[in-house]
C-alpha cells in the first residue's frame, strides 16, 4: 500500500515534470550545437554550475534573502491595506460605486511606470522598492477581497440575521470565511505580482538582491551568473506560490472535503 | 389561547422601475391583517408575488414595513430577537462548517459556551437522524439531508417563533413527503409556533391548524381557514374524505386568486 502509493507519486512528479525536462535539454542543446551564440546563452549545465558556485560564496543566499524580504514586506503591507479596504468597500456598496472606475484605472497603471515616480518622491531608497512592490500587489488583494465580500451569499446573512446575530457577529462568522476563498486567490496574484515587482525594484540603484545579480551580471558579461539569478527569481516565484498555496489550504480546507471521509 | 403574533393593517411597498425603466410604487402588503396563536402551526397559500415571503422577512426582521402594527407577545417587533429563526428554500448552510458546526451557529449568536453549544447541537442532530453525519460538510449531503440540518439548526437554536419559506420545495416528491411527516413529528413534541409558507395545498392541509388564503395583489389574507383533522396525523390522512373535502375548499378560494395573477401578468407583459 505504502509502496504503491510512493509509486504513484513519483509517477506524478515524473509526468509533471516532462515539459520542463525537455526544455531544459532543447536549452542544453541550443548553445552546444550552435543554434544561439553560446556567449548569449548559456547552457543549464553551465547556469546550475554558476548557481552552485554562487551558493557556496554565500552570495546566492545573500540576494537571494534579500529578494524575498523584499517581496514579504511589500505584500504583507499589501496584504494589509487591500483586504482591509477590500472588505471596507465590498461591505459598503454605495461607496464601490464612487471608486470602482478610480480602481480600475489604478489597477491597469503597471507599478513600472510608476516607479520613476516613487523614485522622484521616495528617492532610490528601500521605500521606493517597497511601495513599488506593494503597488504591483495591492490591487489583486483589495478587489479581490471586495468582490469576495460582494458575492457572499445573501440567504446565509439572512440566515444569521433571522436568529438575531450582530453586525460585528456577521462579519466576523459569515462574510469573512466566505470571502475568503477570494481573498487567498487575490494574495496569490499578489505574490507573484510581487516577485515580477521585486526584478524592477531591483535592477535600479540597488545593491542586493537577485534582480540586482542578474542586471550586475549581464553588466560585466559574467552570463551564466545572469541566468542563475533568472532561475533563482523563477524558483523564488515557485516557492512563494507553492507557500501561499499551503496556507490557502490550510484555511480553506472544507473545499477540499470533498472524498477525504473514510 | 394567546396570541404569538398579530399584525394590523401592515403595508410595504417598493419602489421598482417598471419595463420602460421609470420608477414605480409596487404595493405588496396593503392592509394586512393575521393573528398567530401560540403553538400553532399555521400555514400561508397564496399566487406568486402576493407578498408570502415579504410578510416573513418582515417577521423575521430582515426587510421593513411602511405602516402598520406588528405585535409579536404583545411587544412591538424588534428587528434584532434571539426569539425567532427562518428556514429558507435554499437551506442556506454555511459550507465551511461542518454539519454539527451548522446546528451551532444559532447557540453561538446567543452565546451559549462551547461544550453546552455541543450538546445541544448533537441533541438536535439525533432529532432529525443524521448523527453519524455530524462531521460532514454540507456539499457532502443530498438535498433532503440538507434541509434536515437547516430544521435541526433553528430547532437547536430554540426560538418560540419558527418562519418557514417554502422548506421543501427543492426536494423531490418523495423526500417531500417523508420530510413533511418527520417536521409533524418534531412539531408535536414540543409543539412551537410555526409559520410555514408554501405552494402545495396538501402540504399546507396534512401539516397544519390552520391554513392563510392570500389574495393576488395587493396582499392580503382573504381567509383562513380552520383544519380540523385529527391529529397526530399520518401520511394515510390524505386519502381520507375530510382531506378531500378541505382539499377542494382551499382549491376554491384559491383558484380565483392564481388566475387574477396570471391576469396581471399578462396584462403587464402587453403593456
Ligand atoms: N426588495 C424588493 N425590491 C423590490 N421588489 C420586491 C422586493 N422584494 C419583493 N419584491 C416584490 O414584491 C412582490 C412580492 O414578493 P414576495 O417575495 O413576497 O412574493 P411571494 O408571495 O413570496 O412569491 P413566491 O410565491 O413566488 O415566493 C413581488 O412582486 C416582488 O417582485
Ligand atoms: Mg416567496
Amino acid at each position: 500500500m505504502f509502496l504503491k502509493k510512493a509509486i504513484a507519486r513519483i509517477n506524478d512528479i515524473f509526468f509533471r515534470s516532462v515539459g520542463l525536462l525537455l526544455f531544459f535539454l532543447l536549452w542544453e542543446a541550443a548553445p552546444r550545437l550552435d543554434w544561439v551564440r553560446p556567449t548569449y546563452m548559456s547552457p543549464p549545465s553551465a547556469v546550475f554550475r554558476a548557481i552552485y558556485l554562487l551558493a557556496l560564496r554565500g552570495e546566492l543566499s545573500k540576494h537571494f534573502f534579500i529578494s524575498l524580504q523584499r517581496v514579504l514586506l511589500g505584500l504583507l503591507v499589501s496584504v494589509v491595506v487591500g483586504i482591509s479596504f477590500g472588505l471596507f468597500i465590498g461591505y459598503f456598496k454605495s461607496i464601490e460605486r464612487y471608486l470602482d472606475l478610480l480602481f480600475q484605472a489604478f489597477r491597469q497603471m503597471s507599478a513600472f511606470a510608476l516607479f520613476p515616480v516613487f523614485i522622484l518622491l521616495f528617492g532610490l531608497s528601500e521605500l521606493s522598492k517597497t511601495i513599488i512592490i506593494f503597488w504591483a500587489s495591492l490591487w489583486p488583494v483589495l478587489l479581490n477581497t471586495s468582490t469576495g465580500v460582494k458575492h457572499v451569499d445573501k440567504v446565509l446573512i439572512q440566515s444569521a440575521k433571522s436568529m438575531g446575530a450582530s453586525r460585528s457577529f456577521i462579519f466576523r462568522k459569515i462574510i469573512l470565511p466566505a470571502a475568503a476563498p477570494e481573498i487567498f486567490t487575490g494574495i496569490r496574484l499578489g505574490g507573484s505580482y510581487c516577485v515580477m515587482a521585486v526584478v524592477a525594484a531591483e535592477m535600479i540603484g540597488a545593491t542586493a538582491g537577485l534582480g540586482y545579480l542578474v542586471m550586475y551580471s549581464q553588466e560585466t558579461f559574467n552570463i551564466p551568473e545572469m541566468y542563475a539569478g533568472i532561475v533563482s527569481l523563477a524558483a523564488l516565484g515557485l516557492g512563494l506560490n507553492y507557500a501561499l498555496h499551503s496556507v490557502e489550504k490550510f484555511f480553506t480546507s472544507w473545499k477540499q472535503a470533498i472524498g477525504a471521509g473514510e | 389561547m394567546t396570541i404569538k403574533v398579530r399584525a394590523r393593517q401592515v403595508n410595504r411597498a417598493f419602489q421598482v422601475k417598471n419595463d420602460l425603466g421609470k420608477k414605480e410604487i409596487l404595493t405588496v402588503l396593503n392592509h394586512f391583517d393575521l393573528d398567530i396563536q401560540e403553538g400553532e402551526f399555521l400555514s400561508i397559500l397564496g399566487p406568486s408575488g402576493c407578498g408570502k415571503s415579504t410578510f416573513l422577512n418582515i417577521l423575521a426582521g430582515l426587510d421593513d414595513y411602511d405602516q402598520g402594527d406588528i405585535r409579536v407577545d404583545q411587544e412591538v417587533l424588534q428587528k434584532r430577537s434571539f426569539d425567532r429563526g427562518m428556514v429558507f428554500q435554499s437551506y442556506a448552510l454555511l459550507p465551511w462548517r461542518t454539519v454539527l458546526e451548522n446546528l451551532e451557529i444559532g447557540l453561538e449568536i446567543r452565546r451559549v459556551r462551547k461544550k453546552e453549544r455541543r450538546e445541544i447541537a448533537r441533541r438536535y442532530l439525533g432529532l432529525v437522524g443524521l448523527s453519524s453525519f455530524a462531521n460532514q460538510y454540507p456539499h457532502q449531503l443530498s438535498g433532503g439531508m440538507r434541509q434536515r440540518v437547516a430544521i435541526a439548526r433553528v430547532l437547536a437554536y430554540q426560538p418560540n417563533l419558527l418562519l418557514m419559506d417554502e422548506p421543501f420545495a427543492a426536494l423531490d416528491a418523495q423526500t417531500r413527503e417523508t420530510m413533511q411527516i418527520e417536521l409533524l413529528r418534531i412539531w408535536e413534541a414540543d409543539k412551537k409556533t410555526i409559520l410555514f409558507v408554501t405552494h402545495s395545498i396538501d402540504e399546507a392541509i396534512l401539516l397544519s391548524d390552520r391554513v392563510a388564503i392570500m389574495t393576488a395583489r395587493t396582499g392580503q389574507v382573504k381567509e383562513i381557514i380552520d383544519i380540523d383533522l385529527p391529529r397526530p396525523r399520518t401520511e394515510e390522512i390524505r386519502s381520507s374524505v375530510e382531506f378531500t373535502r378541505i382539499r377542494q375548499n382551499v382549491w376554491g378560494l384559491l383558484k380565483d386568486e392564481v388566475l387574477k395573477a396570471q391576469n396581471y401578468a399578462r396584462d403587464c407583459a402587453e403593456l
